[in-house]
């Protein structure tokens, strides 16, 4: 209770939904670009982690955040593009090729980060991004220090999630996108590039993710742990099916389960009889109580998963 | 008459089968091409070679006198070529407008939607068509969605257009303003080429005729210079018996009986709307509609894969509406021979003999203490391959590797080889040739005259005619009226497919 009647309390929650939302957010609502497209993306998850391997190696061997932020879209990229062969071009199984990426990512990781960082699976402190108070704004109470004292990744996601609905539902690219993923024939005969549209598609959406990633490594921790991305790549699945493979809304449910992720880290703080465990359960619980709750009432692109083929009858 | 379009000694090959050989066509600029086969003779392969979505083996494409090749589709929309497919290219979830720009180069980084909006609903003026550039696609008649895809090859300036089977998904009075909106283009400048198997419309639309028959051209032809019996002997190579024997059986009592059915589809739209109809022993009634007015929705509440709204369904009498599929089949003696050969029929990747079996596989002797005894299914199945005469290496084959026909040859003899009541049979001539159909029909005949009831849907009025006792016309969920074959002039058929209800 005096979570909502104290604005110090109170902000501070809000900025830990915040700050435990964006890795999600950017993972969400890129997942909505390559679904949209008619392609699954699973390996978001391998795609964080990819992203915040990246970043720190980036980090690491330049000095700059700036450069752990290059690395990090090239890994999550290099991610994307792994998908797009397999699951476009070659025609497997789109889960089952998201699956292998996710699990090749996490040993590949692994691997490389004791190659580079030495014996240890945690590394040294990497320099990463600061906050940025923006004037004026960061002065508003309760909501300013949240939304308006915050690092550049952050002031990018704001950015990317109105850019990117703004780019599906405004620009021809996205209409491309949005008629592939319902019906990829009547866009090939309206001469539309159909697997080119899915890898620009597939690669955009593990490259964003990788930002999540980024995020993690550059803003939060400063250091790259193994399997650090911790799930957050299949909340980002749920969460852009509860929000209806629509930017917005993955933003909105992202948020959500942001917020019981800082729920749960606080119940824990002020129950500490209770295992731990039990609160750390409550974000997953959430995400599939949702997609209970959505049964039968989303309905996904309707090409997603099928490969196309122009010769095929 | 200048030359629009040529093509010379194309040939295309799908591995070992010819689907074109050596076809030489030539039309002329600002007429109504007709090609004219039946299914399988080649007709949309080589529309689609025009169109850039398939490449020849052999063969040039001159167009306006120059050779051109023609890599992809975006390459025949430059050169000015659109195509209006069977089945319609166009995207459910968007709007009109979203699908006529869709592809469209030049659009910048923000689409100007209002604008495009506008100048969609001005071409649609122009031709008369009526079109609202606002509305999403899943909402409208099929007729509709045809001038939708024709305003989107207009709207790319394309000046000769390719129509494949455009009256297929058509209502006759749809037909009819179809053939008026062909005039205007022709009157407008526009190249026609338009493919069909029905010999109607080219007698009626028609300025040249290309016959095709197994990938070969048979004729080429004006309109005024032939007949409708001439064009139907080119395309099926010898001479067409129109009627069919439709033998007298002394019809017993009510063997099935639907009460007030009203079901719902999959979109939550209301599909079956208080249909009620009865079929005695010895009798076929046949349903005649456009396709998806609640003919597959009729035929799934009657089977038991569709739950009813409201309703009853009776099978002598008896309540059956809450009875599962199998209860229907092995209690009430039902048979279904679904319009889906390949999704519901089969399963595909199933040699012969389990598709035999998939309606008992749970009964001796097929099944033995759980155990599927695949000798008795092998014999079993190697018994109706003869009797059907089903055309195959084995009875081990996968059945995706069957024709057409032989396929439903299969469906039927499971479905009737058990003895049924009832038979309920969609679509069951659907891609067939003409010589897999009349073993169809035949089978069909010969369950009529062993006193079973059945229940014939099809799209096409001619299978429906030549079969049925009494037929029914089904439009936007209602059987608008129930009529005897010999009271089934075109004409009225028509009205009650649109949905026209005769007033007593």
């Amino acid at each position: 209770m005096e979570l909502l009647f104290d604005p110090a309390q109170l902000s501070d929650f809000l900025g830990t939904t915040l700050r435990l939302s964006i890795p999600i957010i950017f993972a969400a609502v890129g997942g909505v670009i390559s679904e949209r497209s008619g392609v699954f993306n699973i390996s978001l998850e391998g795609c964080i982690l990819g992203g915040a391997f990246g970043a720190a190696v980036g980090a690491f061997l330049f000095g700059s955040p700036f450069g752990g932020l290059a690395l990090a879209l090239l890994c999550a990229g290099l991610a994307g593009v792994t998908l797009a062969v397999l699951g476009v071009s070659l025609g497997i199984n789109q889960i089952v090729a998201g699956i292998a990426i996710n699990i090749l990512m996490l040993g590949l990781t692994a691997f490389l980060a004791r190659l580079i960082f030495g014996g240890e699976a945690t590394t040294m402190t990497l320099p990463g991004f600061y906050p940025i108070a923006i004037p004026g704004l960061s002065a508003i109470p309760v909501v300013g220090s949240v939304l308006f004292n915050q690092d550049l990744l952050v002031y990018l996601m704001y950015l990317m999630v109105p850019a990117v609905w703004w780019v599906m539902y405004r620009t021809p690219w996205g209409l491309n996108v949005r008629a592939i993923g319902d019906y990829p024939r009547a866009a090939d005969t309206a001469g539309v590039n159909v697997q080119a549209v899915r890898y620009c598609a597939v690669i955009a959406s593990c490259m964003m993710a990788g930002l999540g990633g980024a995020y993690i490594v550059l803003s939060q921790v400063f250091v790259f742990t193994e399997h650090m991305s911790a799930g957050k790549g299949f909340i980002a699945l749920a969460a852009l099916i509860l929000g209806r493979w629509n930017p917005i809304g993955a933003l909105l449910a992202a948020l959500l389960f942001g917020f019981f992720d800082a729920l749960q880290l606080r119940l824990q703080f002020n129950s500490p009889e209770v295992p731990y465990q039990i609160f750390s359960m409550l974000p997953y619980l959430v995400s599939i109580l949702a997609l209970v709750l959505l049964a039968g009432k989303v309905r996904p692109p309707a090409a997603i998963g099928t490969k196309f083929e122009r010769g095929a009858k | 008459m200048d030359s629009y379009l040529r093509l010379a000694g194309i040939t295309k090959l799908f591995g070992d089968f010819k689907a074109l050989d050596d076809v030489n066509i030539d039309v002329a600029e600002a007429t109504v091409h007709a090609i004219l086969g039946e299914n399988g003779a080649g007709k949309t392969t080589l529309m689609n070679i025009i169109y850039g979505l398939y490449q020849p083996e052999q063969g040039d494409i001159f167009l306006k006198g120059c050779k051109v090749a023609i890599p992809t589709p975006r390459d025949a929309i430059h050169m000015g070529i659109g195509m209006i497919h069977q089945h319609f290219m166009l995207v459910d979830t968007l709007t009109v407008t979203e699908n006529v720009i869709l592809g469209l180069e030049g659009l910048g980084a923000n689409i100007k939607l209002k604008e495009h909006e506008e100048k969609i609903a001005a071409l649609s003026q122009d031709f008369g068509f009526q079109v609202d550039p606002k509305a999403e696609i899943w909402k409208l008649p099929m007729g509709m969605r045809q001038r939708v895809e024709i305003l989107k090859v207009l709207y790319r300036d394309a000046s000769l257009l390719i129509l494949d089977e455009p009256t297929s998904v058509l209502a006759p009075n749809e037909i009819t303003s179809f053939l008026d909106g062909l005039d205007r283009l022709r009157a407008s400048g526009k190249t026609v080429l338009f493919i069909t198997h029905k010999l109607e419309e080219v007698m009626s639309a028609g300025d040249r005729i290309t016959v095709m028959r197994h990938g070969k051209i048979t004729a080429h032809t004006d309109v005024q210079h032939t007949n409708a019996t001439e064009m139907a002997r080119l395309m099926v190579g010898r001479d067409v018996v129109l009627d069919l024997e439709r033998p007298k059986v002394d019809q017993g009592e009510v063997v099935l009986e639907v009460a007030a059915a009203n079901a719902t589809d999959e979109r939550g739209l209301h599909a079956l709307k208080d249909v009620s109809l009865t079929i005695r022993e010895g009798e076929i009634l046949g349903i005649a509609g456009v396709d998806g007015n609640g003919q597959a929705e009729l035929a799934e509440v009657i089977t038991g894969m569709r739950a009813l709204d409201s309703g009853r369904i009776l099978v002598r009498g008896e309540d059956i509406s809450h009875k599962t599929v199998a209860q229907r089949r092995h209690q009430h003696r039902m048979g279904y021979v679904p319009e889906d050969r390949h999704g519901t029929g089969l399963v595909l990747d199933f040699p012969v003999t389990k598709n035999c079996m998939l309606r008992d596989y749970d009964q001796a002797p097929f099944a033995r203490h759980s155990v599927i005894q695949a000798a008795a299914v092998a014999e079993r199945a190697e018994q109706w391959v003869e009797k059907y005469d089903v055309r195959l290496r084995s009875v081990h084959q996968q059945a995706r590797f069957l024709s057409g026909g032989n396929q439903q040859k299969v469906i039927f003899a499971r479905e009737v080889e058990f003895g049924p009541d009832i038979l309920v049979v969609m679509q069951p001539c659907k891609g067939l040739d003409v010589g897999a159909i009349e073993a169809v029909q035949n089978t069909i005949i010969a369950q009529k005259k062993a006193g079973k009831a059945i229940l014939y849907i099809s799209t096409e009025l001619e299978d429906i005619l030549g079969v049925c006792d009494r037929i029914g016309v089904m439009c936007h969920g209602e059987i608008t009226g129930v009529i005897s074959p010999e009271e089934a002039t075109a004409e009225r058929v028509g009205m009650l497919m649109a949905g026209i209800k005769e007033t007593a």
